[in-house]
């Protein structure tokens, strides 16, 4: 069975982090999961190993700057990724630079 | 000495979706190459016709500054600020998405295609309070004469964004020339030809091609035919 890369993604926005889910899980090698807050990113990231933390909109430069540091510090090999865009547009071409590989586009 | 890169026309990215032609400079959406991400905070320049009455669903956008520029007919927008606007040949769009919000896109009139470059710049800030406008492309006061119609200056020629960045459309008959002085000294300018044929730095262009120029005060552009012209000058560096 093929492991996943496992994505999370922070977005305040509930329906643009809903989008920007399913976007990302139209590719069968990816696992992408949501946070709508600071405090459920650290949980999730207490629970699961993420490959990739994407920082989608609505945060403070702050806060960004401080969970980014965070998540860091319990993954330290986690690829921390400032989302632009809001939707398909730049959305894999991040994903597939961080990782640098282009996995399978769907 | 200055740097340069051509794209030309027939080697971008192309999302054939019958009611959609997207021609894609840089990579976006399934379209991936990874030596063609972007010119410094240039990310997306998009070179699309949308087929009559078709468009763009309702679709979200954060953290962008999206600018739009009708070449032929009309676009009608609706979005979630509440702005219902037909925007068409001879006017600029923007928005700056900052921390979200959602719009549709499409062509105004059912008989005829739309025409319009897409253009994506990154934000100099994050998180800002979305906006919208659109303004008509004024007339050069001269011919042969560069149009301002971007730039970070509300209080400037144009739309503005938040970037460093200022766009200026050419309209220039052959044999014409035009100097562009490159705004800051980390900027640098990209060239797209919309129509005809121009040189720049001993480099021809023909229509559609793209060429980026940086480490240099600025450039001459000659008119090898007439030629219409979109000159983007973005930092280099986010």
């Amino acid at each position: 069975m093929e492991i996943k890369t496992e994505i999370l993604v922070v977005c305040t926005n509930d329906r643009i982090l809903q989008t920007v889910i399913r976007l990302l899980n139209t590719n069968a090698s990816w696992k992408a999961t949501g946070a709508l807050t600071p405090e459920e990113v650290l949980r999730k990231c207490r629970e699961t190993a993420y490959q990739v933390f994407l920082i989608g909109a609505g945060l403070t430069d702050t806060e960004e700057a401080g969970l980014s540091a965070a998540v860091k510090q319990i993954h330290p090999a986690i690829h921390v990724i400032p989302h632009y865009g809001g939707g398909s547009g730049l959305l894999f071409a991040e994903i597939y630079l961080a990782l640098g590989t282009k996995n399978q586009a769907q | 000495m200055a740097q340069t890169v051509l794209h030309t026309a027939n080697s971008r990215g192309l999302a054939d979706h019958e009611w959609l032609k997207s021609h894609h400079t840089f990579s976006f959406s399934s379209y991936f190459n990874p030596e063609r991400v972007q010119f410094g905070a240039l990310r997306v320049l998009n070179d699309d016709t949308v087929d009559g009455g078709m468009g763009f669903g309702e679709h979200p956008h954060d953290n962008m500054e999206i600018i739009s520029i009708p070449l032929e007919g009309a676009l009608q927008h609706k979005d979630s600020m509440g702005n219902v606007a037909t925007i068409e040949a001879g006017e600029i769009q923007v928005m700056s998405a900052g921390t979200g919000m959602y719009h549709t896109e499409y062509n105004k009139n059912k008989g005829e295609p739309v025409k319009f470059l897409q253009i994506w710049v990154f934000p100099n800030k994050r998180n800002v309070q979305p906006r919208y406008d659109q303004v008509k492309i004024e007339s050069p006061a001269v011919p042969n004469q560069l149009v301002q119609i971007l730039s970070p200056d509300p209080e400037d020629a144009g739309v503005w964004i938040y970037q460093d960045a200022w766009f200026n459309l050419g309209k220039l008959n052959q044999g014409s020339n035009a100097d562009y002085t490159i705004h800051r000294k980390n900027n640098g300018a990209y060239i797209f030809v919309i129509e005809g044929k121009v040189e720049v730095n001993g480099q021809l262009l023909d229509t559609r091609d793209g060429y980026g120029i940086w480490d240099t005060e600025g450039f001459t552009i000659n008119a090898a035919t007439d030629a219409r012209f979109l000159i983007m000058d973005v930092p280099m560096e986010l």
